[in-house]
């Protein structure tokens, strides 16, 4: 049994999941752990090259967990830990000795909530490309102005830049948020429930925006909404309980899953 | 095709390569002037707890345990003792409390339970500046304005009535009814500790979850009731807490204690009395003693940092973190 | 079935049977004397403060004279004079204590909220903050005349403005954390994800987003300390004419003038005692007010 019609009418059309993608991030043996309570079993996942990848699941499945240990966000934190492999790149993510700030500079991350820094919209943009890049002003100005284009955010911010990015909408600060990401040029893209506090028609625009950000950039995405994940994913990972239990082509997992579990979740008969 | 997914990674491998990290060293620099700061606190913390005793040592040297139990303090035999400064401090505090007390938790009770909505805001907010007026204002208030009402409308009738009475007749009589005495300076403690307590207080009241009210007065609680057996239990080690608070500032409190306690050496039973607290005498003699007397105030100081700061602390340890007093 | 009973028992009169009042009188008495006890309590916190400002006004502003704020304080029993000596004292050494007191408050309870959420040394640092924010403020005037007048073998501003930053540390410490703490962590996270080093992201961010918060706690220090007497008499005292510049002596002050004055037999001084008490408690109030309407704008962010 496959999913729910509304599911599937997301699926067509969709770009088809290319196998052949190189693997920008391999997952070994991952185990994560809060304190004494063990949040992932044993992951292994690649995600590839210019593919958007969902992590879809049950709320405490781990799937946000999961993100947060591609940049290491997790180390603000001291009571969490992770152990195993995580290759950017054949890079272990996970060495002590790696440069997170450089690391974190690579990949970007978007979170659930719009989370604008409290100063003007061209300096939430220009925040991180000052921190590692320096441009001349004309440069930044350049750079600024193509980020918030991918972020489809120009036309509507181009004649207050200097004004707080504290004052847009929700869905034109989570906007803001990409255009910033973005202006760094990372490799790899994280998006945690990007949408989740956003109304509809915000909401398509973030997804259209994904669609295109993924022509340049490698996409996980953390999302609840099932349907969410077959219109934008070409790969999508089911997690439960903190173990992955399914990872393939969105396509098969909507409309064929291999495991039990899977089935029962993308039919609605929990989460 | 491929040439220019080739020549796109090229870029993007070129631009990683121009990234320049920012400096580790002026990560750690910040970290630590942080760090730094926070024991600062500690160290003028140990500071003033050392340099009082550092002061004080000759007095200790000298008096050792009968310094708190003698009620000396001469000048020209060199004598000192800490008894009358003790009995007038702890008196003069719990006297404010006996008084501030209840009307801290009236005020509490009134802006959490009766005040209507729109007046909530000022009423709080007058009787939070009244936290902010400085000590010696209140000095000045008690000396000239209360002081001449108290001594004519209650120590002057007062003394009359228990004149010749057991007990009372002692303890509340006025040889010189000028209106300054331990009582006083009990008032106007009680006064300036009102803000702090009644603050606090009320914001225990206020993290009360209003359903756990709701449903008091839903099966027909008074507001007496509600107060009495819903919010006041609930909040109780807070509002001790709030209390221990202002205990902590009574104690300590300078300016406003020197301008309405008299500052009397000898120690009397009655108080109506002129008396003094170790804070006031410190604060009359310092600047004018040297040598024996100087240390035996700051034996005075040590005795206070310590009464006030088991206080302070029992007051930490029940309140927790409230806000900003 | 008394008169207090009246409006239970006219609910309940379309009733068969007029029923005694479920309220038992005692119950209402009680209730009563806790509304008229409260709404008194809270009366008398309002005429006191209303009491205090009425003196002030009544006995200050006669002491307003355009000499109050150009001529230095008199000699005793003279006539005429000010006390800008005492006013430009007061500013300065409030300025010193507060510059002092503001990049060591601020980075200590940047400390507590953002490097030692989890670690036991932060824990006990906060705790003693706590109970120094309360101290009594003539033993930090012993702490500070052990520390720098005994030593100096002089009075001096810089002792007075030492001992008004002592104080001011622990208020600034206390909100910088609070405010700071209201900060939430995805801003962190967003920042740190920019690959931004955490010291930049406190400066840039959480600094930046909780700027109302802090600053607010400076003014409250400022409004704390500027009317702090105890710590100035043995370390600032005071002094009858303008001061060194070099601020070592005696500097006259607000504060001790008022005191002294206050407590002096002569009437001059006593008026000019007035008028600067009525100057200081305005600035006071009028800081505290500006405090709470700042605080009120970061609590909304």
């Amino acid at each position: 049994m496959s999913a729910s019609p509304a599911i599937r009418s997301q699926l067509d059309g969709r770009n088809p999941a290319d196998h052949a993608a190189p693997v920008r991030i391999a997952v070994k043996d991952l185990n994560f752990y809060y304190g004494q309570f063990h949040g992932l079993k044993n992951i292994n996942l690649d995600f590839r090259d210019r593919q958007v990848t969902a992590l879809i699941g049950p709320s405490g499945c781990g799937k946000s967990t999961l993100l947060r240990t591609f940049n290491r966000i997790y180390s603000l934190y001291p009571e969490q830990r992770a152990e195993g492999q995580i290759l950017l790149d054949g890079q272990n993510v996970l060495d002590p000795k790696i440069d997170l700030n450089e690391l974190r500079s690579r990949i970007g991350m978007v979170f659930q909530k719009p989370t604008p820094f409290p100063m003007s919209i061209y300096d939430n943009v220009a925040f991180g490309l000052r921190l590692y890049e320096k441009l001349p002003k004309a440069e930044l100005d350049v750079r600024v102005e193509e980020s918030l284009r991918k972020a489809a955010l120009w036309d509507e911010v181009k004649d207050k830049l200097k004004q707080s990015g504290m004052g847009l909408s929700g869905g034109q600060q989570q906007r803001l948020c990409i255009a910033r990401t973005v202006a760094q040029r990372p490799e790899v893209i994280l998006f945690d429930e990007p949408t989740s506090a956003l109304d509809p028609i915000s909401t398509g625009r973030i997804e259209e925006l994904i669609e295109q950000l993924r022509s340049e950039f490698t996409i996980v995405i953390v999302t609840h909404n099932m349907q969410q994940a077959a219109r934008i994913s070409q790969f999508t990972a089911f997690m439960y309980l903190g173990e992955l239990i399914e990872f393939d082509a969105t396509s098969k997992i909507f409309m064929n899953p291999a495991k039990r579990q899977t089935q029962d979740y993308i039919t609605g008969r929990f989460g | 095709m491929t040439a220019l997914t080739q020549s796109v990674a090229l870029a993007r491998e070129s631009g990683v390569a121009a990234r320049i990290a920012p400096s580790k060293t002026g990560d750690r620099l910040f970290q630590g002037l942080s760090y730094a700061s926070a024991l600062l606190v500690l160290l003028v913390l140990a500071g003033i707890l050392g340099s009082i005793v550092y002061g004080a040592w000759p007095a200790f040297a000298e008096f050792g345990f009968g310094f708190l139990t003698s009620s000396a303090w001469n000048i020209g035999t060199e004598q000192y003792g800490a008894l009358p400064a003790v009995i007038g401090t702890v008196a003069a505090a719990l006297l404010a409390l006996v008084i501030g007390v209840p009307i801290s938790l009236g005020i509490a009770i009134y802006l959490t339970q009766l005040c209507p909505g729109w007046a909530r805001k000022p009423v709080a907010m007058t009787i939070e500046l009244l936290a902010s007026v400085p000590s010696i204002i209140y000095g000045m208030w008690g000396l000239f304005v209360f002081a001449p009402l108290f001594a004519r409308f209650v120590q002057v009738p007062v003394s009359n009535v228990v004149e010749g009475l057991p007990i009372v007749g002692t303890l509340l009589y006025a040889r010189i009814p000028s209106g300054v005495g331990v009582l006083t300076a009990g008032i106007i403690l009680a006064i300036m500790i009102v803000p702090f307590v009644a603050s606090i207080t009320r914001d225990m009241l206020d993290q009360i979850p209003t359903v756990l009210r709701e449903s008091a007065y839903g099966i027909g609680c008074t507001t007496w009731e509600v107060v009495r057996h819903v919010l006041v239990p609930q909040a109780s080690v807070s509002i001790i807490g709030a209390i221990m608070l202002g205990l902590g500032r009574a104690l300590g409190e300078t300016m406003a204690v020197t301008f309405v306690i008299g500052n009397a050496n000898r120690l009397s039973a009655s108080i109506f009395d002129p008396g003094s607290t170790i804070a006031s005498r410190i604060a009359n003699e310092f600047n004018e003693a040297d040598g024996l007397q100087l240390s035996s105030l700051m034996a005075l100081g040590c005795l206070l940092f310590i009464i006030t700061f088991i206080v302070l602390i029992v007051a930490r340890l029940l309140v927790r973190r409230t806000k900003v007093a | 079935m008394d008169a207090t009973n009246h409006i239970t028992t006219t609910a309940q009169a379309p009733g068969p049977a007029p029923r005694a009042s479920r309220v038992r009188s005692g119950r209402r008495i009680a209730d009563r004397i806790l509304i008229v006890a409260s709404t008194l309590a809270t009366l008398l916190g309002i005429i006191v403060l209303g009491s205090i400002l009425l003196m002030l006004i009544v006995e200050g502003v006669k002491g307003f004279t355009p000499a109050l704020f150009t001529a230095p304080t008199p000699g005793p029993g003279s006539e005429g004079g000010g006390i800008a000596n005492a006013i430009l004292g007061s500013l300065i050494m409030t300025f010193i204590g507060i510059v002092i007191a503001t990049p060591i408050g601020l980075m200590a309870g940047t400390f507590l909220a953002e490097y030692g959420k989890t670690s036991k040394i932060a824990d006990v640092i906060r705790f003693l903050n706590d109970v120094l924010l309360s101290a009594p403020s003539i033993l930090i005037g012993l702490f500070v005349y052990t520390l720098m007048v005994r030593p100096m073998g002089t009075y001096s501003g810089w002792a007075g403005a030492v001992a008004l930053a002592i104080i001011a540390v622990p208020v600034i410490v206390r909100t910088t954390e609070d405010m700071l703490r209201l900060v939430p962590s995805p801003m962190r996270e967003a920042g740190a994800a920019l690959g931004a080093p955490r010291s930049l992201v406190i400066r840039a961010i959480t600094w930046r987003a909780a700027s109302a918060g802090i600053v607010t706690g400076i003014i409250l220090a400022l409004a704390r300390i500027a009317g702090e007497t105890a710590p100035l008499l043995f370390t600032a005292l005071n002094n009858n004419s303008w001061f060194n510049a070099n601020l070592l002596g005696g500097v006259p002050n607000l504060p001790v003038m008022i005191y002294q004055f206050a407590l002096s037999p002569y009437p001059n001084w006593q008026s000019l005692a007035w008028a600067g008490a009525l100057l200081i408690t305005v600035t006071i109030l009028a800081l505290s007010v500006t405090a709470r309407f700042v605080i009120k704008e970061q609590r909304q962010r």
